[in-house]
């Protein structure tokens, strides 16, 4: 099968790198699946998990927002920080998940640190369900 | 002259400062090599991240977004990047010193500029000249990741775009090699000189080209103040370890000169007792 060149990069460093067969992941429009040979398109992510299908293996990723640059050849997904499902802290994902839910009991509807807690939350969220592998 | 003791005393004791600064020495080297590794493994972002902003803001005429213009400035905001401590040589006392006499230059009055410190050096400095430090990060390690100073940079950038200020400087030291690191001032926003040796790709915007840019310029804005951070580190250990280097070098002269006073004091001790015998033996006869 055609394969696309996939990179996850981080201001820490590469996270994933391979040929897979198809990227599929949540962009701020929604559910979005690429192949090779896709065009040239750049889009923002919403706070989720990556999907990397190669023989009919799937590597999941779990990315906090950024966004992805598509190329007919070669597909990048940039983002502030991201981790492999076996690479997760789970520890430090359910800590941060307590936090942040006590924070968004503390704050009011409306404040800035209550939007921060949620964004916050649902990272939180999202890498331990990555790393349980259920979404 | 000074006794015997009183030398031995001074010799032991600049061996003892030597040790510690060829300790802090061989620890910077190690600091330093990881820094210059963690800023090679930015490289590949920090390039893709251009490639990709400068593509929309350049291709795209019709795309428009508030970090990208230039607005009438009110008020300036100055980031300083120093280190944790001192013992670098002129590491901190460079950027401070052209930050402060920029700052001095240009304004007048208080109300025109807001100071943002990432350092400790840094916010001593602002902070006992009751110059408005608005936001200040102390304690980032030596290695610093993107999560330790994440919140900092995000409100760095909220706040521009909130219009607490107009203009935001970076002033920094740049890392050029071992044994040179310059001063730089730069301008991170508003994002008007974007510039780009790779060839511009023109993409499909999914949902809209403003929506992108949303997301992409702060991310871009932040990612920029970063590898200015992972440059100062670089260099900060390098200045470290040049500075406690000559610490080291000088150490050993100092002690070789004290060598030689000691043993020029011992063999003088020596002959005077020798002359006082054989003066004493004479004496006898």
């Amino acid at each position: 099968m055609k394969t696309i060149k996939v990179s996850v990069v981080t201001p820490d460093g590469p996270v994933y790198e391979s040929d897979v067969e198809m990227v599929s992941t949540k962009a701020e429009s929604g559910e979005l699946g690429i192949l090779p040979g896709h065009i040239p398109m750049v889009a923002p992510l919403q706070i989720g998990a990556v999907r990397l299908k190669t023989q009919g293996k799937t590597d999941i990723v779990a990315v906090s927002g950024g966004f992805v640059e598509v190329r007919p050849d070669k597909v990048s997904i940039l983002a502030q920080s991201a981790e492999q499902a076996d690479e997760i802290d789970v520890d430090r994902a359910l800590r941060a998940k307590e936090r942040a839910e006590k924070r968004l009991n503390d704050q009011k509807r409306e404040s800035v640190d209550f939007k921060r807690a949620e964004l916050a939350l649902q990272r939180a969220l999202n890498r331990i369900n990555v790393s349980e592998r259920q979404f | 002259m000074a006794s015997l003791r009183d030398i031995k005393n001074k010799i032991t004791s600049t061996k003892k400062t030597s040790q510690i600064t060829k300790a802090m020495e061989m620890v910077s080297a190690s600091n330093f090599n990881r820094a210059e590794m963690n800023a090679k493994k930015f490289v590949p972002y920090m390039d893709k991240i251009q490639e990709v902003t400068a593509s929309i803001a350049l291709g795209s005429k019709d795309a428009t977004h508030p970090m990208l213009s230039s607005r009438p400035v009110k008020k300036t905001a100055y980031l300083v990047i120093t280190a944790e401590r001192g013992l670098a040589g002129a590491f901190n006392s460079n950027v401070l010193r052209l930050a402060f006499q920029t700052i001095q230059k240009r304004h007048k009055s208080k109300d025109e500029y807001v100071v943002i410190a990432l350092g400790k050096m840094g916010r001593e400095f602002f902070m006992k000249r009751d110059m408005n430090v608005i936001l200040d990060i102390t304690g980032i390690a030596d290695q610093p990741t993107f999560a330790d100073i994440k919140d900092t940079v995000n409100k760095t950038v909220n706040m521009f775009a909130d219009g607490a200020f107009d203009e935001l400087y970076m002033y920094y030291n740049h890392f050029v090699s071992a044994i040179q690191q310059d001063v730089t001032e730069k301008k991170v926003l508003p994002l008007t000189d974007i510039a780009t040796s790779n060839k511009l790709t023109s993409y499909e915007f999914e949902p809209s080209a403003e929506e992108i840019l949303n997301v992409l310029l702060p991310q871009y804005a932040e990612s920029l103040i970063y590898g200015a951070l992972l440059d100062s580190k670089a260099s900060e250990h390098a200045a470290r370890m040049s500075a406690m280097k000559s610490a080291t070098d000088n150490a050993k002269e100092l002690i070789d000169s004290y060598s030689l006073s000691y043993n020029r004091a011992r063999q003088a001790a020596i002959t005077q007792e020798i002359t006082e015998i054989v003066g004493g033996a004479a004496a006898l006869e």
